[in-house]
């Protein structure tokens, strides 16, 4: 029965993750770049949902929507300011810039709200749902967390392959220069893509924080590298591939830490990632390219 | 023709060397004069100590053109493996400075073993893929130290990786404890150590570039199937570099570990690789002495604009992202070139006015 | 597979040995060999025997398959069928860089140099077995690597000399003209000191009197080095009068082989390749 309750537990924080990896994964598919603040979407997102909450006193609902609207504009202004000028340059030259980006928003966050963590209060006001006796608790939060990560999942596949967007996004992401021939306008298939991944951050950063409800600047750096190695974890720049990492992420990181060792959960996710690269060098659902000689 | 060539970058070579030597004396005597504030004594060592760090990684990023995301790791093992020598040699080694060399050498040779146990499985991959391994190696390594124990009793040294293993007899001296990180530490480091370790560091580099495994590494980097083709064993030289690299890493690590009197493992974080990245990619990647002036200048600069407190650090992120658009956007050159050009035209103007 | 495999006219499996050639080894033996890209044939039952001084060419229409023979060759892909010998050792599941110690060194149809690195370093890096310094001494620039680059040095330019290179030396590849970038391709696979070198599209990009310049060239270097030369080429004059044995495939299999001769009247080449594409854009090429 334990067993259950952490499978549940590694599902629902493993969706999390794998949220925030569908916007890396989506954001690496088509620009070809690693965001490395992503991970600070996610804890912009959480600051404004609990200032939404807490000092307007506004109901839950209305502060995830208006946590999405901001980290949506939040993630385009970004695009447009610090990475659109720097198309075509080497791809560590947009990486320094991102962890510019990173290091912004942190201590933005820090001079507004202060670096002392605030207390979340949780989005779901659900009772905890016992089984079997009281030995396994499904939380409100276990349950919006992992019908949010579906919901995300077929709405984004559905987005994908049926929507004219859609469709442009992952021809951008295929071949950029034969998008462009075919009328393609790249610059804004971009756009939307951040667009896109801020929003599931913003949404990721509320679940997270309703989950752990500690919140920081420095709240969405670590979650974000997980996130980032769950992505290349499921092949990066595939969206069922971010999902899978994602979720395989959140269940190892659980069982590790109740059947192995707490201290060292980092050590031994990390250490899955290394030899499962090793093994899959592109990753679980990962495209393996050869290079043309 | 040849010669000129050979002359122009050994001519290069030896201004990197000139200048750090050059800044050493500078410091050397405005330290001895009391010019030095307390605060800029103290960023004497890390500056040397950040300097090597951003040298030994351009080896990897700018040379050998490997994203490398986790080299805090191997300063992290320097740093520990240093701090516990230089303990276990406290009656053995009398003299500080050789205690220190000793340590630091011993942080290296540690840090180039675990490169060089990473590598071999590791250096298969690529680009990306290896960027976020080494990644993974980092917290790897910070979670593993961070929960080391050692320690001395009466039957010697003890080492272990949880709190039940550790069992030290009565009257044992913890050396590191944990999450408590190493405490209690003899500072050894000097700044001269950090003058010689930057030395060394640039020697060792500038050597390897401009030798035979150099020329390799760089092909490879330039065109991996030419250099296949030629009979260059690409995984073999990757594997030098990246030891080299560890190697030096863990020299630096085990000075800055000496530097301070406690030192705990989640300074050497994800936060510290990607710091000493952007040493190597702001001071340009391959340029071994921009290097040198990007560690200097971007140590400092946070440090000199404590006076601005709390938006000190917004102002770094800013002007890391400034710097970086001004040195590759293409539209901003375009731009500032235009700029350029109307100063220019004013001044031509104002010229052919006095010259009337 | 098609309807050329039927065609094919009956040569002897050893090519036309030179004179000197008789009786010595083949230093590159390839038999039946054959790969395939997911369900696709790219090469089927490809055989040649290549003399340890012989200048053979390899031709076909585009898309025939030799560049991927020479991949084959050179161990860049592993070959589902068959096997490739170099001075007689089997290539089987070497990496590129140890099939290139085995003495088969080569050049690459889309110019493959280290564009960064002057034309001198180009060579050197060729060289680079043949410099003689421990690691340490690279590290600690001991007197070791002053002597060994010294040599190599010497050594290089000589090479480059030999190719008309010498007073590029000092310039980044990158930034030669096409020709020299040809030229220079040719000089460091020479430098890694190979028994046989295989030339794709040696003369792709030059103009005539450039080409005539590479047709001596290319009899220069068999004759001073003694090794053997198999070419790929689009240009027939350059083919017919530098080759003495000439391999001829399509869609992936060999259609003829033999003398430059025999290879002119063979009907199923004509047909197949000359007849139609002969004097062309393609010649042009």
């Amino acid at each position: 029965m334990q067993i259950l309750q952490y499978l549940i537990n590694g599902i629902s924080i493993g969706s999390v993750y794998a949220i925030i990896a569908l916007g890396y994964t989506m954001v690496y598919g088509i620009a070809k770049m690693l965001n490395f603040a992503h991970g600070d979407i996610i804890m912009v997102g959480a600051y404004i949902s609990f200032c939404v909450t807490s000092y307007l006193g506004l109901p839950a609902w209305v502060s995830v929507v208006a946590a999405v609207a901001v980290c949506t504009v939040l993630g385009i202004v970004i695009e447009g300011l610090a990475y659109k000028p720097l198309r075509g340059t080497p791809s560590l030259a947009v990486l320094i810039t991102a962890i510019g980006v990173s290091y912004f928003l942190q201590n933005a966050a820090q001079l507004i709200w202060s670096s002392s963590p605030k207390n979340f209060t949780s989005v779901v006001t659900m009772k905890p749902i016992s089984l079997a006796g009281g030995k396994i608790v499904v939380t409100g939060e276990v349950l919006l967390t992992v019908a949010a990560c579906i919901l995300v999942m077929v709405g984004l596949t559905l987005f994908t392959s049926k929507t004219r967007t859609g469709k442009a996004m992952r021809a951008v992401s295929e071949d950029r220069d034969a998008a462009q021939l075919m009328g393609i306008n790249v610059n804004q298939t971009i756009s939307t893509t951040f667009a896109i991944g801020s929003a599931l951050a913003a949404v990721a950063g509320v679940l997270l924080c309703s989950t752990v409800p500690t919140l920081q600047p420095t709240t969405g750096s670590m979650p974000g590298i997980r996130a980032f190695t769950a992505a290349v974890f499921g092949g990066i720049g595939s969206i069922p591939g971010a999902m899978l990492g994602g979720i395989l992420l959140g269940i190892i990181e659980t069982f590790s830490k109740a059947y192995l060792s707490t201290q060292f959960s980092d050590a031994i996710v990390f250490s899955v990632l290394i030899v499962i690269l090793l093994v899959k060098p592109a990753g679980l659902l990962g495209k393996q390219i050869q290079e043309k000689v | 023709m040849k010669k000129i060539l050979n002359n122009k970058t050994t001519r290069t070579n030896l201004l990197t060397y000139l200048v750090v030597i050059v800044a050493f004396a500078v410091m050397q005597a405005m330290n001895s004069a009391g010019m030095l504030g307390s605060s800029m004594k103290g960023f004497l060592v890390p500056i040397c100590v950040y300097i090597s760090l951003a040298v030994s990684l351009n080896l990897l990023v700018g040379i050998c053109g490997e994203l490398s995301l986790g080299h805090a790791g191997f300063m992290g093992i320097g740093a520990f493996s240093g701090v516990i020598i230089a303990a276990l040699l406290k009656d053995v080694v009398a003299n500080d400075f050789l205690r220190l060399l000793l340590a630091m050498v011993c942080g290296g040779v540690f840090a180039g073993v675990v490169g060089f146990l990473i590598g071999v499985p590791v250096l298969r991959l690529r680009g990306d893929y290896l960027a976020i391994v080494t990644l993974a190696f980092g917290e790897i390594m910070k979670n593993i130290i961070g929960n080391l124990y050692a320690g001395t009793d009466s039957e010697g040294f003890h080492m272990a990786i949880s709190t039940s293993k550790m069992k030290l007899a009565a009257g044992g001296k913890y050396i590191v404890s944990g999450p408590l990180g190493a405490t209690g530490i003899q500072k050894l480091a000097t700044f001269t150590m950090g003058f010689l370790l930057v030395l060394f560091t640039l020697f060792i580099v500038q050597n390897l570039i401009n030798s035979k495994e150099g020329r390799a590494i760089r092909a490879v980097r330039d065109n991996r199937i030419a250099a296949e083709s030629v009979g260059i064993n690409v995984t073999a030289f990757r594997m030098k570099a990246f030891v080299v690299s560890a190697f030096l890493a863990g020299m630096a690590g085990a000075l800055f570990g000496l530097n301070y009197s406690s030192v705990t493992a989640s300074k050497f974080n994800f936060n510290t690789s990607i710091n000493i990245l952007v040493f190597v990619v702001l001071g340009g990647m391959g340029n071994i002495l921009g290097s040198v002036i990007s560690a200097t200048v971007l140590y400092v600069l946070p440090e000199a604009m404590r006076g601005l407190q709390d938006y000190r650090m917004i102002l770094y992120a800013i002007v890391l992202i400034l710097v970086m658009l001004f040195t590759w956007s293409p539209k901003v050159k375009e731009f500032m070139s235009v700029i350029a050009d109307k100063v220019s035209g004013v001044f031509k103007k104002k010229e052919a006015g006095t010259n009337e | 597979m098609n309807e050329y495999s039927k065609k094919i006219v009956k040569v002897p499996t050893v090519n036309l040995f030179r004179e000197q050639d008789k009786d010595k080894q083949p230093v590159l033996d390839v038999r039946n060999l054959g790969i395939d890209f997911g369900g696709l044939t790219a090469v089927d039952g490809f055989n040649i025997t290549v003399g340890p001084t012989e200048i053979s060419g390899l031709i076909g229409p585009n898309g025939a398959g030799k560049t991927t023979i020479f991949n084959l060759l050179t161990g860049v892909y592993q070959p589902t069928r068959g096997s490739v010998l170099i001075n007689g050792v089997d290539i089987k599941g070497m990496p590129t860089h140890k099939v290139n110690r085995l003495g088969i060194a080569r050049t690459f149809q889309n110019i493959r140099l280290f564009t960064d690195m002057t034309a001198l370093d180009n060579v050197k890096v060729g060289m680079h077995h043949d410099i003689k310094c421990s690691f340490l001494g690279s590290l600690l620039h001991l007197p070791s690597y002053y002597k060994a680059e010294k040599k190599a040095n010497e050594k290089a330019m000589e090479l480059l000399d030999f190719m008309g290179l010498a007073d590029v030396a000092d310039v980044k590849a990158g930034s030669l003209p096409y020709g020299v970038q040809r030229r220079l391709e040719i000089v460091r696979a020479l430098a890694t000191d190979p028994s046989i070198i295989l030339l794709d599209e040696p003369a792709a990009g030059m103009n005539p009197s450039e080409t005539t310049e590479l047709m001596h060239q290319i009899r220069r270097i068999r004759d001073t080095f003694h090794i053997a030369i198999f070419l790929i080429e689009h240009d027939m004059n350059l083919v017919m009068n530098v080759c003495e044995a000439i391999a001829v495939v399509n869609y992936g299999r060999l259609i003829a082989k033999g003398t430059p001769e025999e290879i002119r009247a063979n009907p199923a080449v004509i047909e197949a390749y000359l007849g139609k594409e002969e004097g062309s854009a393609d010649a042009e090429n």
